[in-house]
């Protein structure tokens, strides 16, 4: 899964290139005099020189290319580049070439402007002078680049976290939202409410089958596993409250053999399941339709299959069933790994519907 | 038409809460005359034209055409002979977050399930006002009004109304359709679309060439579209705006669209002949 890199501000990276430049030209004035070449005012106002002309090649031009690439893109309509103020090495060396010669010889100049000296051309080798100068820029480049372009990475690399971290407390979210969706629970209090009045032994029961649905959804994270009869009887609240607002557009069917009573599943893993069944398949149609949900044993699996007469796989928007089949393939996958599936087919006869298919380990507790 | 008494339609798929605010509403307005009750947005909208009533109650979340579809429908249908008023809509639901804020913004009624009768005897003192206010001789008919009100609502986004669960916005607009015939699929370059018209559960594609059928409701394709250049024109219609050679008004005030180079006529509905006004 790829995460969106969150452009970091360019102005934040400057600002901490530049302070790290400042150190470095300091660091090498500083070496310089205790080298005992020259005066220390003199060094600085040379290193500080050479180092802001090899900044502003190498630094400015990486940020300004990146953003134009990034604009030309934009354009495009292309992705943006990956890393903030890294255009790739194509651009890189050649910045870093431009930057250690022009550095030191423009640098130099710079610096013989301000003090009035007049240091020998660095275009005569010969001189050892000049040599040391230009070593000394080329090392003090490089570290910088190496340095700066690490500490970026790993900017980068937290902001990744950062985002992943924010994207799982979201899921977590929309999770619980969906558990718990308002429209659902707002319109079976507006059928109770009127059920006390009409029918009192009738409101009791919805209330319970309500208490069983809200007490199995939320209690469905504290454990690992329950018995399929009890799935089976969470199903049932559920389906009992939506059979009680859709009245006779809705059949429910529960398939348990006896065997299989005791049989382990993780909790309501089959809740998102049927409630797409609801939500696309069956909610939509107008005379409504039949839900059926069975267990079946197949050598060492425990097959569940929860089927809809509901408009079919070619109904389903394309995006809105996807969070509760993401939601039980991770599930899943967490943990069974390859050894369980989920199956999203067209059920395979005359009345049509979704048909889901989940395979998992048989293991009777 | 019976003068004295106001007239009602309730539109509510769920049994009991149908039930519930009629009896609610008999308490409440014991004058007010319950037509017919309907289950779905489809009878909501033959029983309206057939019926007329003054008040429509009609819930968003409905099987197959929501409430605020209905509505448009019947807007779009409502004769303008001038006989009767449109009615005045109350929208009914359970909790749809982008659905009150655009009632908020159009200024259109609403009542939330469970329906509170102190609340719903507030929608109803404001039914008969609006209805004694019609009564008066010189008064403007209804459906100018009710246009407005329903257009600043489709404006704000409709797709999200109603729908089961908020759709997920397309990233970039469409540019390919995949229409199926046979074994063979037609790669579509939607540019090359001169309209989309609704068929039931089906699209209709219409290009230059030939006409496909992609199996989509318009509503699921609408938002992937870019709406600059596809313009609804009708509940049922999404034209290229490109595509279009001349919008001409006929004498009772209705726009109708000839394209370049395809015969087809399009009629505007009055929901959104607004589009259409020379500069």
């Amino acid at each position: 899964m790829t995460f969106p890199v969150v452009p970091r501000s360019a102005w934040a990276s400057v600002r901490r290139s530049a302070i790290y430049m400042a150190l470095l030209c300091t660091g090498i004035a500083v070496l310089l005099t205790a080298m005992a070449r020259g005066r220390m005012g003199v060094n600085l106002i040379y290193s500080f020189s050479i180092g802001l002309v090899c900044w502003l090649i190498i630094d400015g031009g990486r940020h300004g290319i990146t953003h134009l690439l990034n604009r030309l893109k934009i354009a495009k309509g292309q992705p943006m580049l990956g890393r903030a103020g890294f255009p790739g090495w194509g651009w890189m060396i050649p910045l870093v070439l431009l930057g250690m010669t022009l550095g030191p010889t423009a640098g130099t100049a710079l610096a013989d402007l301000i003090t009035g000296f007049n240091s020998p051309s660095l275009l005569h080798f010969g001189s050892p002078s000049t040599r040391f100068t230009i070593v000394i820029s080329a090392l003090a480049s490089m570290a910088s680049l190496f340095v700066l372009t690490t500490l970026e990475r790993l900017a980068s690399a937290r902001a990744q976290a950062e985002a992943a971290q924010r994207a799982a407390a979201e899921n977590q979210l929309k999770l619980l939202e969906s558990q718990l969706e308002p429209h659902m629970l707002f319109n079976t209090l507006a059928n109770l409410r009127v059920l006390i009045a009409l029918d009192p032994p009738k409101a009791q029961q919805m209330l319970d089958q309500l208490i069983g649905f809200m007490r199995g959804t939320l209690g469905a994270s504290r454990v690992s596993s329950h018995a399929l009869s009890n799935e089976f009887a969470r199903l049932a609240d559920y389906l009992a409250l939506l059979k009680v607002r859709m009245g006779e557009r809705l059949l429910v069917q529960f398939d348990l053999p006896a065997a299989l009573t005791d049989a382990a599943i993780p909790p309501l893993l089959l809740q998102p399941l049927v409630e797409n069944c609801i939500k696309h398949g069956l909610e939509s149609q107008v005379n409504g339709g039949r839900i059926a949900i069975s267990a079946r044993r197949e050598g060492a699996q425990l097959v569940l299959r929860v089927r809809d007469t509901g408009g079919g796989l070619s109904a389903l928007p394309s995006d809105g069933t996807r969070f509760g089949l993401q939601q039980v393939r991770a599930r899943l996958s967490t943990l069974y790994g390859t050894a369980a599936s989920l199956e999203l087919t067209t059920a395979d006869d005359p009345e049509g519907g979704t048909l889901a298919t989940v395979r998992i380990p048989l293991k009777i507790t | 038409m019976n003068i004295t008494r106001p007239t009602a339609l309730i539109a509510e798929d769920e049994p009991l809460l149908a039930a519930n605010l009629q009896a609610e509403l008999a308490r409440l307005w014991p004058e007010l005359q319950v037509v017919a009750a309907v289950g779905h947005g489809e009878a909501a909208l033959q029983q309206g034209l057939h019926w007329q009533p003054d008040v429509l109650f009609l819930d968003i979340r409905m099987p197959g055409m929501s409430g605020l579809e209905a509505a448009q429908a019947l807007a779009e249908e409502w004769p303008d002979d001038g006989a009767s008023a449109f009615p005045l809509i109350v929208f009914v639901t359970a909790y749809d977050h982008y659905a009150l804020q655009a009632f908020e913004r159009a200024a259109i009624d609403y009542v939330l399930k469970p329906v509170q009768p102190v609340r719903l005897a507030q929608t109803c003192d404001r039914l008969r006002s609006a209805l004694s206010l019609r009564a008066q001789p010189q008064s403007a008919p209804g459906l100018g009004a009710a246009i407005d009100q329903l257009r600043s609502l489709l404006a704000s986004g409709n797709d999200r109304i109603g729908a089961p669960a908020p759709a997920a916005v397309a990233a970039a607009p469409l540019r390919m359709i995949q229409a199926s015939a046979g074994a063979a699929i037609h790669m579509v370059p939607v540019d090359e679309v001169l309209y989309f018209e609704a068929a039931d559960k089906y699209v209709r594609v219409i290009t230059v060439e030939r006409e496909h059928l992609i199996r989509l409701s318009l509503r699921e394709l609408l938002p992937q579209l870019d709406t600059q250049r596809f313009w609804q024109i009708h509940r049922g219609t999404v034209v290229r705006s490109d595509a279009i050679a001349t919008a001409l008004r006929d004498e009772a005030g209705k726009v109708n669209l000839t394209l370049r180079g395809h015969a087809d006529k399009l009629a505007v509905s009055r929901l959104y002949a607004h589009l259409f006004k020379p500069l």
